[in-house]
């Protein structure tokens, strides 16, 4: 099939950007969204052009370094799926797709498409954590958690950081990516003793890199890659309210 | 000779006899020392995490954008633990031998019974830190039952377990950052060692983001790279996988493991055109209910559903009537090259097999197998736009694990002083087979467990040496080369782009040292592959003359131009074994029923291999494997 793409260039973070116009003629509807740009690079090396810089490792939906705005959807048309795991059947031959970074003031933009994400690493440092140190931990099956709540506490941990809940949302919130661990590791008991300090201090992080707030408008559940539901937000905000009241 | 530092005694003993004796870093003196420590899967992570909480200053690196993406987070199926908590009988000993028979009885006893020791405390740590294992409605943890063993020893996360031990460890890693212990360096590719008075002493890294190449020192320096599978192009692991910093390091005098012991997984997605850049794992358990099918005729090209029962070869259920589709990985793997060799390949490749669900679906219906698989079903459409309920999958054998790696002995020290190699980038395990869930395991408690109380052992004795001066020439020395190399690659000005070279030089190595080898084949690879490297050097295109500071083109150049070496190296090394064992099956060495022959009289050791210069034969050091415990025995699954 023939796609005619309008991809974001920028060369620098320090340089100004703009849409460039490819089109590949021959693009297999069994390829993947990345396998499809990889072929735009071979296309554009061949004309000893500066190919262009996108993100991925995995290539199996897991890793979450893939992702980009697809026709201004967070990794494109397709409900919870990654980039990478969007395939070409998806488009239909002659489609104009336009691809962009994912935007947001706490996501500056690398270059071309990729965008630095660290702000999530440093959410993570103010408090995404159990504080056990490595050593003699207590024998697993003394903390019995029930099958329903380690189900629950794995829906919220299977985040992969992607960035998508922040890039689809209108207010840039990190909303969903802070509840999701705030979540996972308040339902678990080990977790449960720091989970006042936890949300408060990672929500505060969480402002301070200029993540926006949460307006519930429920776009980021949708574009979840892991379909991480929205009711952890909710959960957050609880923790969050009853670190300040009690 | 190579000395692996065995601790003296009984098996059971070995481990606290050496932590008894070995010597410790005072806690007021580990703030003096700094470890470099490259890699950030699980092993890396974990033992950051740990060296950081008891004091050290660490630097931990790694090329992803975060810690938290690599590639440990993609294994799906599980981590071995010999808990017993299903009281099927499991023990230490138990999951030991599964190991060693596992590996075909070429790793280290002392080795694989740390491991098997160690794995009881790893599942602790991990609950621990929160890691969500599977609970039974009792609130106790679940187990399920993997390839090559009798006991339920398996304990996972859904089909994200990986994913969940990995988080733990970086989340742990990251509470050290916030600690101020472990210092971050992502995005930081390590381009070489530097090795001072024949100590390790620091790496060269480039910053992938603004292209400027660094030093950094330390008193100890760990790789914890991960595997070099993806040196096949075509693989189930990551993109940005590479043999880099291990090679950096052999090429600066440690010793190579094992370096053509891959294993191939059985059921990865096929190739389905040229473009394509990954074959994506589809979890082991669907054998537990698919079967594997090719057609009686060669070059069938009738769609799946229209081949009748009768014109169907249920090739594993016929040659292993005792194990059927439940063999091994290696054996599954390499039955299923030999139909597609033999011309029984179907897709329009003619490279994959079918797995089919149809008579699973038919005993237990389709909602029992969607309870089971419905995930995986999903990812397989989503890929292949194919219904699996409705047509069997196509599956076929891709490169995953690579058993070899940096020699290391009981310390996982390598053979340089103050280098260490740990998780899948060292050898020490798995022997010439690895089991499924027990690299995870490995990964983890080398980092948690081992490197933390084998490490201070040479530590203490650097209390005294003060900073590492990153001035000293050895380090300039080092990093002007890295320079040259990159300024190299850009100077070609050829007209291939990398991949080209990648994928050419996959096809040599899957063609001839991937799951099956011989004398002649692997002979002319060596020669391919010389001229290869040769064409890469004059026929190579790196754009970015310019020197634009991103460049992925750039890290691949470094990359494959590694590739292309280590490939020499594993054709040497399978060349040199005449034997068939685990992953490495010479056709020379097989049974008349094409089974393979081991030769323990000739080949019970461990090929540890030092580097002689380019175009030259490497030297083989031979570490002997000790069977003082077991007997080995011909591993039969008929
Ligand atoms: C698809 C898949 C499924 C698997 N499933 C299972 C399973 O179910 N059970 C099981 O036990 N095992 C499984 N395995 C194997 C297991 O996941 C790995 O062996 C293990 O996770 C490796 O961990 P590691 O810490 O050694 O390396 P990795 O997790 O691969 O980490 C390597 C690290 O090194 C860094 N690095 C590499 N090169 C450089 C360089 N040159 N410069 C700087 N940094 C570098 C990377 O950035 C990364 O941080 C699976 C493997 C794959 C590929
Ligand atoms: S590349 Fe890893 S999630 Fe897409």
């Amino acid at each position: 099939m023939r796609i005619q793409l309008r991809v974001w260039r920028q060369e620098h973070k320090s340089k100004p950007g703009q849409f460039a116009d490819y089109e590949l003629p021959e693009v297999s509807p069994d390829m993947s969204f990345l396998e499809m740009l990889d072929m735009l690079n071979d296309q554009i090396m061949r004309q000893n052009g500066r190919p262009v810089e996108f993100d991925y490792d995995c290539r199996e939906g897991i890793c979450g370094q893939c992702g980009v705005m697809i026709n201004g959807r967070a990794h494109g048309p397709l409900a919870n799926t990654t980039t990478c795991q969007l395939h070409m059947r998806t488009f239909k031959d002659g489609d104009i797709i336009h691809v962009e970074p994912f935007r947001a003031a706490a996501f500056p933009v690398k270059c071309d498409l990729k965008v630095d994400r660290s702000a999530f690493d440093r959410i993570i440092q103010a408090g995404g954590y159990i504080a056990a140190s490595t050593g003699e931990a207590p024998e697993a099956n003394s903390i019995l958690v029930p099958h329903e709540e380690a189900e629950a506490a794995f829906d919220a941990a299977c985040c992969i950081g992607c960035g998508a809940c922040v890039a689809t949302c209108k207010n840039s919130s990190a909303a969903l990516f802070t509840s999701a661990k705030i979540s996972h590791l308040a339902l678990l008991p080990q977790g449960r003793l720091e989970a006042k300090e936890r949300a408060q201090q990672m929500v505060a992080q969480a402002d301070k890199e200029g993540f926006g707030h949460c307006s519930n408008t429920e776009a980021c559940e949708v574009e979840c890659p892991q379909a991480i539901s929205v009711l952890h937000i909710a959960r957050m905000n609880w923790e969050f309210n009853r670190a300040a009241f009690f | 000779m190579l000395d692996a530092k065995i601790p003296e005694g009984p098996l059971d003993k070995k481990w606290e006899h050496y932590r008894s004796k070995s010597h410790l870093v005072n806690p007021a003196n580990r703030k003096k020392l700094k470890v470099i420590i490259v890699g950030t899967g699980l092993s890396g992570s974990s033992l950051a995490a740990s060296l950081g909480e008891s004091g050290y200053h660490v630097s931990s690196f790694c090329f992803q954008d975060t810690a938290r993406r690599a590639h440990s987070v993609a294994a799906q199926g599980g981590v071995n633990a010999c808990k017993n908590y299903k009281n099927d009988g499991d023990t230490v000993f138990r999951m030991f031998y599964d190991t060693i028979k596992g590996g075909d009885f070429r790793a280290r006893e002392g080795n694989v019974y740390r491991l098997a020791e160690c794995s009881v405390n790893l599942i602790d740590q991990a609950v621990a830190q929160g890691v969500p294992f599977a609970r039974e409605y009792s609130g106790y943890l679940s187990n399920r039952s993997f390839g090559g063993v009798q006991v339920s020893r398996t304990f996972y996360a859904q089909g994200q377990t990986g994913q969940q031990l990995l988080l733990g460890a970086y989340q742990a890693l990251m509470r050290q950052v916030s600690a101020g212990t472990v210092k971050l360096f992502s995005r930081h590719e390590m381009l070489d060692l530097v090795v001072i008075d024949g100590k390790a002493r620091g790496i060269i890294v480039r910053n992938m983001d603004t292209g400027e190449v660094e030093r950094h020192g330390g008193h100890a320096v760990v790789l914890a790279t991960g595997g070099f599978g993806k040196i096949y192009y075509l693989s189930s692991l990551a993109m940005g996988c590479n043999a880099s910093a291990i090679w950096r390091a052999y090429r600066r005098g440690a010793f190579f493991a094992n370096p053509s012991w891959i294993q191939f997984h059985p059921t990865c997605l096929p190739q389905f055109g040229e473009y394509q850049s990954k074959l994506t794992l589809m979890s082991e358990s669907l054998r537990n209910d698919g079967r594997i099918w090719v057609p009686k005729k060669k070059d069938d090209n009738r769609p799946p559903n229209d081949i009748p029962e009768s014109e169907r070869d249920y090739y594993l259920e016929r040659r292993y009537p005792a194990f059927g589709n439940l063999v091994p990985r290696d054996i599954g793997s390499r039955a299923a090259k030999e139909m597609i060799d033999a011309g029984y390949g179907v897709g329009s490749l003619k490279n994959a097999v079918y797995l089919d669900f149809s008579k699973a679906i038919a005993e237990q219906g389709e909602g029992k197998i969607e309870d089971k698989y419905g995930n995986l079903f999903r990812m397989y459409q989503k890929i292949t736009g194919i219904n699996a309920y409705r047509e069997p999958m196509r599956i076929s054998p891709a490169s995953h694990f690579s058993m070899g790696g940096l020699w290391v002995d009981y310390e996982l020290m390598t053979t340089i002083p103050g280098l260490y190699a740990v998780g899948e980038s060292n050898f020490a395990d798995h022997g010439a087979n690895r089991l499924g869930a027990n690299s995870l395991l490995q990964a983890c408690v080398d980092g948690y467990f081992i490197a933390p109380s084998t490490m201070p052992n040479y530590l203490a004795n650097e209390i005294r040496t003060g900073p590492i001066d990153t001035r000293q020439s050895a380090f300039a020395t080092a990093e002007e080369a890295a320079l040259q190399k990159l300024k190299g690659f850009l100077a070609i000005q050829g007209s291939k782009p990398v991949d080209y070279f990648h994928k050419a030089l996959g096809k040599i190595l899957y063609d001839d040292c991937g799951l099956s080898r011989s004398r002649a084949g692997l002979t002319e690879a060596i020669a391919k592959i010389r001229s290869l490297r040769g064409e890469f050097y004059h026929e190579l295109h790196v754009p970015g003359g310019g020197g634009q500071a991103m460049n992925s083109e750039l890290e691949k150049a470094g990359r494959v131009a590694d590739y292309l070496e280590v490939g020499e190296l594993m054709c040497y090394d399978a060349l040199n074994r005449d034997e068939s064992c685990g992953a490495h099956f010479r056709v020379e060495y097989q049974t008349p029923e094409g089974e393979p022959l081991r030769d323990d009289k000739n080949f019970a050791f461990t090929s540890a291999w030092e580097w002689t210069g380019l175009d030259t034969e490497p030297l083989l050091h031979k570490e002997p494997l000790h069977f003082e415990t077991v007997t080995p025995t011909v591993r039969s699954y008929k």
